[in-house]
């Protein structure tokens, strides 16, 4: 009886095309992921079973601290230099060109104007550290009116305007900034909150 | 991949270099790459804030200010420590102003959900929610009682100004509440 004759394969396989393939994943996963910008204020969201997500660009973001400190953020950097220009010119301050150019990659800034130029001559870590006041909008000194009505001036696109606002925030400030949106007709404005399930039922 | 044949330098006794072999483990590196992977996929996706959309009538034009029934309404005023205070129809002094802690939301809707029914059975129409906020009371309560109408699919709600009567309304019955 003849013996069968196994043939006898290599175990290891060929992992260029798995590997051509994983690394092409990486490729796309890295160059599509937006890492969260660093914050200067701790802002930390009440709860909503609202699922209506943030779009990524044309947002104003207002944030609004526990202190009551408000801050301003846009992405947009050509809107930020010509809304950085036009205060140039209302608050009679100048910036150079390095300031300006600081101020297109800062995420988001708390300071008056008379502060701002300290703010962007620093370092990143030493931004970091510094405490900001937060922009005035009171009755008497309203920036964050003046921040505001020149961003949506200067956006190519309708720009959305979102608060978000600490849990333990008082109502106080965020009715000053609600009626500040509502002073120049921006009568539609998000709440950013996080999710939160909704209840199945309701009762009877 | 090249593979390259080995062994038949060496048979004919001229080539003596050993040659290595050009094939290369590659199982840590796709190891690490599909970590990698799985690090961005799990970045990118939970990145987006939820938002809640808000629309408040416009100021200039003065035709919104409209007349509402008070036979409709039911008003929620949000105070300090996590108090909400509501009472139905208008504030007159007489009217019946009732207290609900915020953080039990069965309570809120409950009360809700029972005017709704009430006010369909009397005037046959949707019930109108006004929600004003002392000064004092937490942003926190204004998005639990905006979540509460979405909750309760209530259609027709508004943020308003609190008014001193409303005040003075609070302060005759709930001496702590300002």
């Amino acid at each position: 009886m003849p013996k069968v004759k196994v043939a006898r394969k290599s175990v290891s396989l060929d992992m260029t095309a798995m590997c051509d393939m994983a690394f092409l994943l990486l490729t796309f996963f890295m160059l599509t992921t937006k890492f969260k910008p660093e914050e200067p204020i701790v802002v930390d969201t009440p709860s909503s079973v609202s699922e209506i997500k943030l779009p990524d660009t044309d947002v104003a973001l207002i944030s609004i601290g526990k202190d009551g400190r408000v801050f301003f953020g846009l992405e947009e950097q050509g809107t930020k230099l010509k809304m950085l220009e036009e205060m140039e010119k209302k608050y009679q301050v100048t910036f150079t060109d390095n300031e300006k150019n600081e101020f297109k990659l800062l995420p988001t800034f708390g300071t008056p104007i008379g502060g701002l130029k300290q703010i962007l001559n620093m370092g990143t870590s030493e931004r970091a550290k510094v405490n900001q006041p937060g922009i005035p909008c009171d009755s008497t000194n309203n920036e964050l009116k003046d921040w505001l009505i020149f961003a949506r001036a200067h956006n190519a696109r309708p720009l959305k305007v979102a608060i978000k606002g600490d849990k333990d925030s008082n109502y106080e400030v965020v009715k000053r900034v609600i009626a500040t949106l509502q002073e120049q007709n921006a009568n539609r404005f998000n709440f950013v909150t996080n999710m939160e399930a909704k209840p199945s039922s309701l009762p009877k | 991949m090249a593979e390259i044949a080995q062994g038949q330098g060496r048979a004919k006794g001229k080539n003596t270099r050993s040659r290595t072999s050009t094939k290369i483990d590659m199982t840590p590196m796709v190891d690490l790459a599909f970590l990698l992977i799985t690090f961005f996929m799990l970045t990118t996706t939970f990145n987006k804030p939820q938002t809640m959309e808000i629309s408040m009538p416009d100021k200039s034009d003065k035709k919104v200010e409209q007349f509402v029934p008070e036979s409709r309404t039911i008003t929620f005023i949000l105070g300090k420590n996590d108090q909400v205070y509501w009472y139905a129809g208008d504030n007159t002094p007489g009217a019946k102003v009732q207290q609900v802690e915020m953080r039990s939301t069965a309570a809120i809707r409950k009360v809700i959900l029972e005017n709704t029914k009430q006010v369909l059975e009397k005037t046959n129409k949707d019930m109108i929610v006004i929600i004003k906020a002392l000064d004092n009371s937490k942003y926190q309560n204004l998005v639990d009682i905006l979540d509460e109408m979405h909750i309760t699919n209530q259609s027709m709600y508004a943020i308003v100004n609190i008014y001193e009567a409303d005040k003075e309304l609070l302060a005759n019955n709930f001496p702590n509440s300002l």
